[in-house]
């Protein structure tokens, strides 16, 4: 007769991620997003679009780790990811070695 | 132990029998919508190489053309943006814990959420057209650096467009999502398309992340 529930189900990796951190991420999320409205009235020479882009890096890292959870994910998927920063990481240096070096190319 | 399959036990009705458990297919919807997701990466990292090889190449005429844009319109939305993946996260937990009314109620807030942005959007479009900033159709502004502005907008316009399709994609995608939610398809055991629905709007929040300060906040000190 059927008698035991069957628990012969692997667990899945079901990380429930506390409501706080959530918050926590969209209040500094909001946070860098008014820095970097503000840093942008600011003259910082050559330094403006690094300091915006590295601001853009933070937040899209926050988002990713916690927002798409893969702070919890697989090995398997942080290569994935890595891999295909990498790939958009040579495309940019490969192709800016040959157009920086280009003495027409600077306007 | 009981670990033997049993022939009988009835499994999950959303489990597909070529994976051994729902934490399995878990892992491989997660990791096959990141590969789907690189690709996007690649994608829109293209069109962002194009536009840094001209902007070395233009930079005044990409300052110029950055102070044509509403920098208030540009902030609100980004606000709104990070709202709607506040809300989409909200939205997994939500159908994780198999709270059904409320993971309804969150996939409709990052709808509307969405919506607004679109709405934003197409008030800003409006106003570049009415300005005579529209490439190739109605580009009427007078400038010794015209040309190279007009070069802006297009980018402007093929990066911004691009992201609203993909936001009316992810509004589509959401709408079939809030259906199946509705009929309580959702809950702890099985929540990937949810989850997988959230990994797509969030890419679409970043791409966003990165637009605003390259579209909006360029040579705002001057």
């Amino acid at each position: 007769m059927v008698t035991a529930p069957p628990e012969h189900e692997h667990a899945p990796t079901h990380h429930v991620t506390p409501l706080w951190i959530y918050f926590a991420v969209f209040f500094a999320l909001m946070f860098f997003t008014v820095v970097t409205v503000w840093i942008s009235t600011i003259n910082l020479g050559v330094m403006n679009t690094p300091v915006a882009l590295a601001i853009a890096v933070v937040k899209a890292t926050l988002v990713i780790l916690f927002f798409m959870h893969v702070i919890h994910s697989t090995r398997l998927t942080w290569v994935v990811i890595l891999a295909s920063f990498l790939w958009v990481a040579t495309l940019f240096v490969l192709t800016f070695a040959d157009y920086l070096t280009r003495a027409w190319a600077i306007y | 132990m009981s670990s033997v399959p049993n022939e009988e036990h009835p499994h999950h009705p959303f489990l597909q029998h070529h994976f051994e458990d729902l934490g399995q297919q878990h892992e491989a919807s997660t990791l096959g919508m990141w590969m789907f997701l690189s690709t996007e990466i690649l994608f829109f990292g293209g069109m962002f190489l194009a536009y840094a090889i001209y902007r070395v190449m233009y930079e005044p005429a990409w300052i110029e053309g950055a102070h044509h844009q509403n920098l208030m319109m540009g902030t609100i939305n980004t606000i709104v943006l990070i709202g709607s993946s506040l809300t989409m996260a909200l939205a997994v937990w939500a159908s994780q814990l198999g709270r059904r009314l409320l993971t309804v109620a969150l996939l409709v807030a990052t709808l509307v959420l969405g919506s607004v942005f679109l709405g934003i959007k197409a008030f800003e479009y409006h106003a570049h057209y009415e300005e005579g900033l529209f490439p190739g159709v109605h580009f009427t502004y007078q400038s010794p650096l015209a040309a190279k502005v007009q070069l802006f907008m297009v980018f402007y316009f093929g990066l911004t467009g691009l992201h609203a399709l993909h936001m009316i994609i992810g509004a589509g995608l959401l709408l079939y999502f809030i259906w199946r939610a509705w009929r309580g398809d959702f809950g702890p055991e099985y929540y990937s398309p949810v989850e997988i629905m959230g990994l797509y709007w969030h890419f679409v929040d970043i791409v966003w992340i990165f637009l605003f300060p390259l579209l909006y906040l360029i040579g705002r000190h001057h």
